[in-house]
């Protein structure tokens, strides 16, 4: 082995010793390591915002959109690697579509999600292939049951959120008085709903 | 596969006819072919006219809400027409089952160019070609879609009016009416629109209301309630059910026939 490390983290489909994917957990760094996305719940619709990092003055305004229509109920926003991404909207899309097609109403988010974190953890299963290097928030609204918010993080994990901070840890970089506000919106959210019963 | 013939030979009770006279022997008949590919021959649950019109600004569509079942008005409450996009709707005649498979595509259709994210959808020029090439593409594999569409929108602000039936012809017209209605209301919307050239919306509503009284008078499978689908550059809407306000006394004054 030439490599320096441990060896335990050349595949995605081997433990190290202590009982830790080494694969995966990279694949998590690379969430880190980008732009925040932020999602929000809140009584009447979710709101996305991602951070903007400009590379190169080469791109044209507009490049590199990170909050994607999924479909009409659902949108995406996405942190990590762009290129993984798309791919992972590019499932999310096909999976709505293919519900839609089978069952004639729009997916259910919960369900898009779970989906979606089915692939990208089948994606941490085999030495041939790499985990995803994005995580996402899938938001969505429906009249039944009302703003929705979830995220996945590359390991296939996901949670029912109302406030994701997809940068896994580096939320601080949404400045402090921010975060603590769409903190105090969201959770006020959450209450208002929950006494109505929707949950 | 056995033949069905031998199937109900076997079926029957030897005791029954063991000592019986082989009067009449059952007929053998060759295997009947499986291997055959079936067709639409005919239209199963079909809506009637569409009534279409532009006016001053925008264009108007209106379908009645029966889905016929041949002469049985089977459904009473179905929706003929789609809002496709705030600059588009269209309505169908013909058999609803080919209607509403052609609809779920193109509600798919417009979900992906969403997906697109680039401010582009699709606009009424745009849905008509593709209608005339799906309905010429299915009538070219012997299996049309029966149905005629008429396409109704604003075309980058101008409206639009197109209309392609199951083979695949179409056309553009100031008014067009789908079906029956071609030979009873389109004479009516023309006078109307010969009188006053440039309808307000108003006018135009008027106008379609006598059309679809007319027909619901006539034509055997339209229906006294109807939805109404208007695009201006307010957007689309689909309005209604209304109902057409008859009179059928005027029965007694037809004479001749």
């Amino acid at each position: 082995m030439s490599s320096i490390g441990t060896g335990y983290d050349l595949s995605a489909s081997q433990f190290s010793p202590d009982g830790r994917v080494f694969q995966v957990e990279y694949a998590q760094k690379a969430v880190e390591n980008s732009g925040t996305a932020v999602g929000l719940r809140g009584k009447d619709g979710v709101a996305f915002a991602v951070e903007k990092l400009v590379t190169s003055k080469l791109y044209e305004p507009g490049a590199n959109k990170r909050i994607f229509h999924v479909g009409s109920h659902v949108g995406m926003a996405v942190a990590g690697l762009l290129a993984d991404a798309r791919q992972v909207v590019e499932i999310a899309r096909t999976e709505a579509a293919n519900y839609r097609s089978d069952y004639g109403n729009d997916i259910p988010v919960k369900h898009l999600t779970n989906r979606v974190a089915m692939y990208m953890h089948a994606y941490t299963l085999y030495s041939a292939v790499r985990p995803f290097g994005c995580s996402a928030m899938l938001g969505s609204y429906d009249p039944h049951s009302g703003p929705q918010l979830f995220m996945i993080d590359p390991s296939g994990v996901n949670y029912l959120s109302w406030v994701g901070e997809a940068t896994n840890g580096k939320h601080e970089m949404v400045p402090e008085p921010m975060f603590r506000e769409a903190e105090m919106y969201a959770k006020n959210a959450l209450r208002e709903s929950d006494s109505e019963g929707e949950m | 596969m056995e033949a069905p013939m031998e199937l109900l030979r076997q079926s029957i009770n030897p005791s029954f006819t063991m000592n019986a006279p082989d009067i009449m022997p059952l007929p053998s008949f060759p295997a009947f072919a499986t291997d055959f590919k079936s067709r639409t021959m005919n239209p199963i649950t079909t809506g009637t006219s569409v009534v279409a019109l532009k006016f001053d600004g925008g264009v108007m569509m209106a379908a009645d809400t029966l889905g016929s079942y041949g002469s049985l008005a089977r459904f009473p409450n179905i929706e003929r027409l789609l809002r496709v996009n705030d600059s588009t709707i269209i309505g169908a005649s013909g058999d609803y089952a080919d209607y509403q498979y052609l609809r779920d595509i193109i509600e798919q259709k417009v979900i992906d160019e969403a997906c697109q994210d680039d401010g582009f959808g699709i606009k009424p020029k745009n849905l008509h070609c593709w209608l005339t090439r799906v309905m010429y593409n299915r009538r070219s594999k012997f299996n049309p879609l029966w149905n005629i569409y008429v396409v109704a929108g604003l075309q980058d602000g101008v409206p639009y009016l197109g209309y392609v039936d199951k083979i695949g012809t179409s056309f553009e017209a100031p008014q067009v009416v789908s079906g029956l209605g071609g030979y009873l209301a389109l004479p009516l919307l023309r006078d109307a629109v010969e009188k006053k050239p440039k309808m307000n919306q108003q006018e135009a509503r008027a106008a379609i209301g006598d059309a679809m009284r007319l027909l619901f008078y006539r034509d055997c499978q339209a229906f006294h309630k109807y939805h109404l689908g208007v695009i201006t550059k307010d957007g689309a809407k689909i309005e209604g059910p209304f109902e057409v306000d008859v009179n059928w006394d005027l029965g007694y004054h037809i004479h001749g026939y």
